[in-house]
């Protein structure tokens, strides 16, 4: 018998995997699935219609949240993604509707919030025709993205959707844009399903940690007499919140937050001694300037929190852990750099360091704090004036929610001051747009913090000018039912901006005094109730009512026309030359 | 002190990928003096050959933003002293010149010129060499009617490297190997307990 005639049904053969035919746009909403994407904030339009059109039949297992403009609509989704730790997902159309996403990819770049983008865009064989809402996507979101990447074929979506998910949320997490062509979200072809990435030939997240710099690290801070730890978002960012209390409480150094770091430790931690920076608190400031080692974790030593560099703890030993090797000799030189995840250096630190307390050094952030509060902290949180000051609102709502709320702030005075006042216990509970300083973040963030965290209360607080920027999103509330609270620190000027032409151009209030519409007006124009505070002595009743309401509130707090942030570290000064008045 | 370094990028082969590391300079408002994209020893990845005029500080910070784009496996700095690197230039000159003065002829062997194309209007020669030498010959040829003139990009090889057929295997899943952030104090512990 020839060996060889074997029954062809009984030859192993590899499986071909079984497919099914789909359209490009199916296959993005399956990718979707897979992913776990459960919120999509997006806007329709032409070239994104044929993903719409799926969508119809996917409202059971995916959320839209239709808003009122694309800026809202990315803004949202990195609400969603600061709050939840998952990646924001957006739609929008080709031509203006990407155009839209523009600051909110900038935003999301520097602050490294992970988000994928997808953006219809017009038929391939248009493209470069000046063709109806054709835009060079891709071209204009290059700097302002992890990644991004235009899609002309259907057959690729799957493989290149799994690539931005992975992209978007490993490593130093960033936003990803993937922009794709009409005839391709149309084209059917065979799906063989999905499968995640979790490997790119050229691309490394994560490094392997190299022990001997964290033992070299480690050994600088236990001959430290008077160390101090910076930290920022990289712990948020590494899930590292555990850890990094198991380091700080070992090792007994004082830590000093980032606004974007803020949360990360609870404010009541007792080694917790505040914020950096421009506007941060007097002991982390002075004493940046006089500690000896400089452990930096997760944070990225912006000019707002180093002021002048060259004047910037030049007498210490410094030590940065970050995830993103390009962040490590940026800025502040570094002794040890320990390039890696905080989630897996910090706990190797923490092995090698001794167990140790600082009182002594730990009183000077102590003794700090306590000229900061006779300078300039009790009398914003306890002011004996008529006017009402930001700090009071911020201490009052401290007081009633016992710092369990999400507070999202947009940018400005109020930003500065809710970022120094508010209290928190959890982690992932301060939003704000710290990088790039967008105003116009807080409203469409907080109703995307809102949908990554619905047990939680989120408390948007905003400047009258950042609420003017982007208040149509008052329509995405109204209309989604979400329950967000949104108190508006209104004191009819352009505050910050304001502030800086007192100090430094002379009090010529250029374009600064800005007018403001009746809010609780408005918001009731949008079915959202709110109330107007303008006297102390309804304050507390007044932010009582709106935590209590059982939906969306608005409630405008008329606070002093020039009250002035301090402390202050003015620009091109050095942290030790920081102003209390 | 500013002077010449060459970067050499190994990457994937990817549309906009010219773009992501062309805008690492210009934000930085460094002017790129010359940028080669060309395969590499490894089949499917390339190579970026790219000079600019910078202090190293600058240079290494630019070196790790452009080795921080996704599809870049690698980007490295030397300075001209590390390389062996050649640029080409191609000159146009009337044939009725060259064939009238035999001076000519020889100034060009005497520059390593050869010809590429001869014919009875005009004479395409080309040389290769260093950008003095490549510039020499300009001048050389002004005076005898040099109708064109132009010069490629600098490609560069390495002197200290072994070639990255080694290198791609720490790229891949199986063998990852670890990157090492420079740690000027490691071996030194005398200058690290200074205190």
């Amino acid at each position: 018998m020839n060996t060889l005639e074997i029954a062809p049904e009984k030859i192993a053969l590899p499986k071909k995997p079984a497919t099914r035919p789909v359209s490009g746009s199916v296959a993005v909403l399956e990718a979707f699935l897979a992913e776990g994407v459960e919120t999509i904030f997006g806007y329709p339009g032409g070239a994104i219609m044929p993903i719409y059109d799926a969508l119809y039949d996917y409202q059971e297992k995916l959320k839209h949240i239709l808003v009122r403009h694309e800026q809202g609509a990315i803004h949202a989704a990195q609400g969603f993604a600061r709050s939840s730790g998952k990646v924001g997902v957006v739609f929008a159309t080709s031509g203006p509707g990407a155009t839209n996403l523009v600051t909110g990819l900038a935003d999301a770049q520097i602050d490294s919030t992970p988000l994928v983008c997808i953006t219809g865009q017009v038929y391939a064989h248009l493209l470069g025709t000046d063709a109806f809402q054709e835009t060079d996507v891709i071209n204009i979101t290059t700097p302002v993205t992890k990644w991004n990447y235009q899609v002309t074929d259907a057959t690729e979506i799957p493989a290149v959707l799994a690539k931005a998910f992975y992209i978007a949320k490993s490593g130093r997490p960033g936003p990803v844009l993937i922009d794709i062509t009409k005839n391709a979200q149309l084209q059917q072809f065979e799906y063989e399903g999905y499968t995640p990435c979790d490997h790119i030939r050229s691309y490394r997240p994560k490094p392997i940690v190299r022990k001997e710099y964290v033992a070299q690290a480690a050994a600088l801070i236990n001959e430290a007499k008077k160390p101090f730890v910076l930290f920022g978002q990289g712990v948020i960012l590494g899930k590292a919140e555990k850890e990094f209390k198991a380091f700080l409480e070992k090792s007994g150094i004082p830590a000093a937050w980032t606004i974007l770091g803020l949360s990360a430790l609870p404010s009541d931690h007792p080694l917790n001694v505040g914020m950096l920076g421009m506007h941060g608190n007097y002991g982390p400031n002075v004493l940046t300037n006089e500690c000896d080692v400089l452990i930096a974790v997760g944070m990225r030593f912006d000019d707002r929190v180093t002021g002048r560099l060259d004047k910037y703890a030049k007498q210490a030993k410094v030590i940065h852990l970050d995830i993103d090797p390009c962040e490590i000799d940026k800025n502040v030189k570094t002794t040890v750099g320990i390039w890696g995840d905080c989630k897996e250096t910090l706990p190797l630190l923490t092995e090698l360091v001794n167990a140790k307390t600082h009182p002594e050094w730990l009183q000077k952030f102590r003794d700090y704090q306590e000229q900061e509060n006779q300078a300039v902290i009790n009398k914003e949180l306890r002011p004996g004036s008529t006017e009402m000051t930001m700090g009071e609102v911020i201490n009052v709502l401290n007081e009633i929610t016992g710092g369990d709320a999400i507070i999202v702030t947009d940018v400005g005075q109020h930003q500065m001051v809710a970022c120094r006042y508010a209290k928190f216990n959890e982690s992932r509970s301060n939003i704000t747009s710290g990088g790039l300083g967008t105003m116009g973040f807080a409203l469409p963030a907080a109703i995307g913090a809102k949908f990554g965290a619905e047990k939680r209360t989120v408390v948007a607080i905003i400047g009258d000018g950042g609420f003017q920027m982007t208040l149509q999103e008052l329509g995405t509330i109204m209309q989604s039912g979400i329950d967000v609270k949104i108190i508006i620190l209104n004191n009819h000027f352009l505050g910050m901006v304001r502030q800086w032409q007192q100090l430094f151009h002379d009090k010529r209030y250029s374009f600064v005094d800005i007018a403001s519409p009746d809010f609780v007006m408005l918001a009731k124009a949008y079915g959202i109730d709110g109330m107007h505070v303008s006297d102390r002595q309804d304050l507390r009743e007044a932010l009582t009512t709106m935590l209590l309401h059982p939906a969306s509130y608005l409630l405008e707090v008329k606070v002093g026309k020039e009250n002035n942030v301090f402390p202050m570290v003015p620009q091109g000064c050095s942290v030790s030359e920081i102003r209390l008045s | 002190m500013k002077q010449e370094y060459t970067i050499t990028v190994y990457t994937e082969n990817q549309i906009g990928l010219l773009n992501r590391i062309a805008i690492i300079f210009s934000r930085r408002k460094i002017n790129v003096e010359s940028l080669n994209t060309s395969p590499s020893e490894i089949e499917g990845i390339h190579r970026f050959t790219i000079v600019i005029n910078e202090v190293e500080d600058v240079v290494k910070k630019l070196a790790r933003q452009i080795e921080k784009q996704v599809e870049v496996l690698k980007a490295y700095y030397n300075t001209n002293e590390q390389i062996i690197w050649q640029e080409l230039a191609l000159y146009k000159v009337p044939t009725d010149v060259i064939a009238e003065k035999v001076k000519v002829e020889r100034l060009l062997r005497e520059h390593g010129a050869r010809a590429v194309v001869i014919r009875k209007d005009y004479t395409v020669f080309e040389a290769t060499g260093q950008r003095e030498e490549t510039d020499k010959l300009v001048e050389v040829l002004e005076p005898y009617g040099l109708i064109e003139f132009v010069r490629s990009a600098r490609v560069a090889i390495i002197k200290d490297s072994h070639g990255f057929h080694e290198k791609i295997k720490e790229f891949e899943r199986e063998k990852p190997g670890a990157e090492v952030i420079e740690n000027e104090y490691l071996d030194k512990q005398a200058e690290v307990f200074s205190m």
